[in-house]
């Protein structure tokens, strides 16, 4: 039987009733992983529109709020430490905490992609071709890496490893993308040489969103460990999942 | 394979109409640190003192089913060479108030009427003291009153006393639960040493010190054992829903 963590997810409304204080602790941490997820996303999806409307203010936005996203970081490692330190969980709450703290850097890289997205923006002189980015699936790419982000965080959430690992397989589809990506950027530099810049641009692009599909695997991986305390790191296929 | 060195197969123990042990089956394998944990009154602490007999000493009690040392049935031995065999040292140090460290060591001994001749006894004194992590402490005040020594010492003092009488296992009920930090630690230290030459288990109530301590943990609940398994297994993920609510301080 396993515990599910009682969540509320506004700031302050976490449910302390019939807890003990370690249960408060890392209902706690849970939530504010919970806040730094959403931040998270919505850099994701804010360096998608500075993208798609060129705008350079949006992108430096993101910019600014990716020390939040470190700051997150850094709050929830030190959370973690004094939980450690002062109650020497055990079990399904250390688990917790392991995972806890891997999700943690996993998002704190998925910010840290977004950041790079939206420094591309900044630095870019012109606006993309939104044709050029269909054409490359950028943008179909992008929607499945955030569409993934979005559905490990409710895996997390829910402590549902189903869904966790339904994440496996998504994955595939953002590394067909990905390995595809040189030759079709190829063909479209071929047909269009003035474009060479803005589509090695988004080669580059691809190649992060990428990363942010491993990333999510990885986190699944984390929620599957601390829920069912099984171990699917270093798996040679999707398929042993 | 690790051979067994105490087994027990459908055990029950009862004080009265109390049934405090309920069909307990169990193999203990030689030379490991074995934890025995559970909330109070679980029955761990009958379970350890019926592994040498020593809940036949309150009167109305009765047990079941067969426990075993090197496959003999315990209750099939006479009690004290079951004691010769399986020492215990309980939770408060109670070295012997009226003797020396020397005479407490060797109390097993002259208690038995065992006549051993002086150089043996010093021997068996040294080795002891020494396998207690104690020999340096007290070499040279062999003679002043065990009572004298810090709380720890005592307690290394009686685990000498136990070793004495070249035991299989040794019996810990919560052997550090009335020491401070650091006499628990020098006695948790001395732990691992000891179970190169000897079976321990330990009934604790302290979760930090079963999983620092042993190899095998054992949690006990309402009389009965709920699960039996490594150590680590047993602290980062247990394979029973109440194991996992006792160690993580959610029993209700």
């Amino acid at each position: 039987m396993i515990r599910v963590h009682k969540i509320i997810l506004q700031e302050g409304l976490v449910n302390f009733i019939d807890m003990t204080q370690l249960e408060n602790e890392i209902s706690a941490l849970k939530a504010e992983l919970i806040r730094m997820w959403i931040l998270v996303q919505s850099q994701m999806n804010k360096a998608k529109e500075a993208m798609l409307q060129f705008d350079q203010d949006l992108a430096r936005e993101v910019l600014v709020k990716e020390k939040r996203v470190n700051s997150y970081e850094l709050s929830i490692d030190n959370n973690c430490e004094n939980i450690f330190a002062l109650y020497c969980p055990v079990a399904v709450d250390l688990r917790f905490l392991l995972a806890a703290l891997k999700i943690n850097t996993n998002l704190e890289r998925i910010g840290d992609i977004a950041a790079g997205i939206a420094r591309y923006v900044v630095e870019s002189t012109a606006n993309f071709n939104v044709s050029l980015l269909e054409k490359s699936q950028l943008l179909r790419i992008y929607e499945e890496s955030v569409n993934i982000l979005i559905d490990t965080r409710a895996a997390f959430e829910k402590e549902d490893t189903t869904l966790a690992r339904s994440i496996f397989k998504r994955d595939e589809v953002l590394d067909q993308i990905n390995i595809a990506a040189p030759e079709s950027i190829a063909e479209l530099i071929k047909e269009d040489p003035r474009s060479t810049n803005e589509l090695l641009y988004i080669l580059s692009i691809i190649r992060k969103l990428e990363r942010v599909g491993d990333q999510c695997m990885n986190i699944a991986e984390e929620i599957i460990f601390y829920v069912e305390a099984k171990i699917l790191k270093h798996q040679e296929t999707s398929s042993n999942k | 394979m690790e051979s067994t060195v105490v087994s027990s197969k459908n055990f029950n123990a009862y004080f009265g109409d109390n049934h405090v042990v309920k069909n307990v089956t169990i193999d203990i394998p030689r030379n490991n640190a074995i934890a025995v944990m559970g909330p109070s009154g679980c029955g761990k602490t009958t379970f350890l003192r019926c592994i040498n007999r020593m809940h036949e000493l309150i009167p109305g009690t009765k047990t079941e089913g067969t426990l075993c040392l090197d496959g003999e049935d315990v209750y099939n031995m006479n009690p004290i060479y079951v004691r010769y065999k399986i020492g215990m040292v309980f939770q408060r140090p109670n070295p012997f108030p009226n003797m020396s460290i020397y005479e407490n060591v060797i109390a097993g001994y002259k208690l038995n009427g065992l006549k051993v001749p002086k150089a043996d006894q010093d021997n068996i004194v040294e080795k002891s003291l020494t396998k207690a992590a104690l020999w340096n402490e007290v070499k040279d005040s062999l003679h002043k009153k065990g009572t004298f020594l810090s709380g720890g010492q005592q307690q290394r003092l009686c685990i000498a006393r136990a070793i004495a009488m070249e035991p299989e296992v040794i019996l810990f009920d919560e052997p550090t639960s009335a020491l401070d930090p650091i006499s628990t630690a020098s006695v948790e230290n001395l732990f691992n040493e000891l179970k190169a030459n000897y079976t321990l288990i330990i009934v604790t109530h302290n979760m930090q010190q079963a999983a620092r301590v042993s190899d095998k943990t054992a949690f006990f609940y309402l009389g009965e054992l709920v699960e039996f398994d490594n150590t680590k297994q047993m602290f980062t993920a247990p394979s029973d829903p109440r194991t996992q609510n006792y160690i993580t301080g959610r029993f209700s």
